[in-house]
């Protein structure tokens, strides 16, 4: 589903202040596989995923997804395919737009957004609907701006707009990051049951050590821009917390 | 009396450029003050096609597509050439005054002969009231078009663009191209203020968009202290108040020069004016 071949990338090139956040990386992750990212800071995680989105385009290398090379398409233009939840809750949605208005927006990721008045009271229905499923009572509140709601809240809302629309893969960036332990609670375990339930391909970047053991079926650790670790399903399953740890060491 | 119906009139003209600054500043979150020279080129547009014999229901379209072409030039500027949106703004309306002055041919242009959309269809036999109808009649217009558009799937991405700009990128929005549309319909309802404005004093002077960018600011900032203070989050009550705040402005600068101010102040009694609105929510704050 991703297939990243021999991708660098520097920043500020030529320049006092020059990068490389990305040494020729090579990445194949599968249709419906949940991949997670671990590293420290620095080691240029968040510079692949935004290389997989294309709001970052590689100094060198190629990005395909469904077997359709995308290195020269925009983000916008690679939007039919990914959803995105950022590391910062404020990023994924609009605070000043209502919650019925940014899932408007999601539900239409893969369509052109038209002169016409979308919301009716079917799509009010849908998003309660939806709603409902997060268990926060959040279906009564769909007219409120999205930024009257906390940062937990507004994370797991990202999540759910996500899925508005026909999605292929899911890309998480540290997204309980800023989040007390309840809510990174509802947040995994949202991210989790939609890549099942739709047979998302999900890439996640965490720092939390517990939540990288406990999710995913492969798990791969960077450092200064290159994979050091990759381990599949079986050796993942096999894997102990303690062993992650000890990557870190 | 006269000279508050003079200034509702005025503030009903410049009601184009509250929108405009409105969509530009509050949806677009873009300080964009090209204003002056579009307002100025619908201005005009407007009194040279009129000296020029040209069907009336010509001008109009005209005056739209050629204020929307500044705001592109504006937003392609800003957008492309990755240039600060208020120096884009300076450069194009800057360039405006050149073109405005060459479309007159000269500094002034009256149009007293010639029969203008106020004057065209007598419903009242008063002609003030005649001109205040057709005021509000394309005031109304204005706020339906955009209040409609505000409330479509693409306002609904136009209004994220200015506020979530990571977002709405992630739902496949291409916000350049965003906000070259948004700056074409702020600069086009400005220059639509151009043209009714024209009509309603009957000439056209190359100085008379000198400063207009802050009406459209004041309407807005005024419209804004409103909004926080009454919590309104509907679209047409927005759109309504902001059109308030451009007509409450002119009532205000009207009443000054009635007080014996000498004309001279007026632009310092606007900044004042404006500053008193900025002022205000600030200072509340800090006492509460
Ligand atoms: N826009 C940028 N301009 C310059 N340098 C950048 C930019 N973005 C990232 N870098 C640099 O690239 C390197 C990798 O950054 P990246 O954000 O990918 O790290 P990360 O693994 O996500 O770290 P963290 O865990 O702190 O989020 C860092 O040295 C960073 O300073
Ligand atoms: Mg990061």
């Amino acid at each position: 589903m991703i297939e990243l071949a021999g991708i660098s990338k520097t920043f500020n090139h030529g320049k006092p202040t020059e990068v490389n956040a990305l040494n020729g990386i090579d990445l194949y992750v599968e249709i419906g596989e949940f991949l997670v990212v671990v590293g420290s800071n620095g080691s240029g995680k968040s510079t692949l995923l935004n290389i997989i989105a294309g709001s970052i385009s590689p100094t060198q290398g190629t990005v395909a997804l469904d077997g359709r090379d995308v290195t020269d398409l925009a983000d916008y233009q690679r939007s039919r395919y990914i959803s995105r939840v950022f590391q910062n809750p404020l990023s994924g949605t609009a605070p000043d737009l209502s919650i019925l208005d940014n899932f408007r927006l999601a539900a239409l990721r893969t369509h052109p957004k038209s002169l016409k008045i979308g919301i009716d009271e079917g799509f009010k229905y849908k998003v309660m609907e939806k709603l409902s499923l997060l268990g926060m009572g959040l279906e009564t509140k769909i007219n409120q701006p999205m930024g009257t709601l906390s940062g937990g809240q507004r994370q797991a809302l990202t999540l759910l707009m996500s899925v508005m629309a026909n999605c292929k893969i899911l890309l998480l960036d540290e997204p309980t990051a800023a989040l007390d332990p309840r809510s990174a609670d509802i947040v995994m375990r949202t991210a989790d049951k939609l890549t099942h339930d739709f047979n998302l391909t999900t890439v996640l970047i965490t720092h939390n050590l517990k939540d990288a053991f406990t999710y995913g079926q492969r798990i791969i650790q960077m450092t200064e821009g290159r994979i050091i670790h990759d381990l599949k399903e079986d050796e993942k399953a096999k894997l102990e917390q303690a062993d992650i740890f000890k990557w870190f060491s | 009396m006269d000279f508050l119906l003079t200034a509702i009139l005025q503030g009903l003209c410049f009601a184009g450029i509250a929108l405009g600054i409105y969509i530009s500043m509050k949806i677009f979150n873009i300080p964009d003050i090209t204003t002056d020279g579009s307002y100025m080129l619908g201005a005009a547009i407007t009194a040279t096609l009129f000296t020029h014999g040209m069907k009336f229901y010509f001008i109009l379209p005209l005056v739209i597509c050629a204020g929307a072409l500044a705001g592109v030039l504006t937003g392609w500027i800003h957008t492309k050439l990755k240039v600060n949106a208020l120096l884009a703004g300076i450069l194009v309306m800057n360039g405006l005054y050149s073109i405005n002055l060459t479309t007159m041919g000269r500094s002034n242009l009256p149009l007293r002969d010639y029969t203008t959309i106020f004057t065209r269809l007598k419903i009242l036999p008063d002609v003030n009231q005649n001109t205040l109808v057709f005021a509000i009649l394309a005031v109304a217009i204005m706020i339906t078009l955009i209040g409609y558009l505000l409330k479509t799937d693409f306002g609904i991405a136009m209004r994220a663009t200015g506020n979530s700009e990571t977002m709405i990128r992630s739902l496949g929005v291409n916000t350049d191209r965003m906000k070259i549309i948004g700056l074409a319909i702020a600069n086009a309802l400005t220059a639509t203020s151009g043209y009714l404005m024209t009509q309603l004093q009957s000439f056209a002077d190359i100085n008379m968009g000198i400063g207009v960018v802050i009406l459209g600011l004041g309407a807005v900032i005024i419209g804004e202290t409103m909004i926080n203070w009454f919590n309104i989050t509907s679209v047409w009550k927005t759109l309504l108040i902001v059109i308030f705040g451009a007509i409450l402005f002119q009532l205000v600068l009207a009443l000054t020069l009635s007080l014996g101010i000498n004309p001279n102040m007026l632009k310092i009694v606007t900044s004042c004016f404006v500053l008193l609105f900025v002022g205000i929510p600030r200072l509340t704050i800090k006492t509460a």
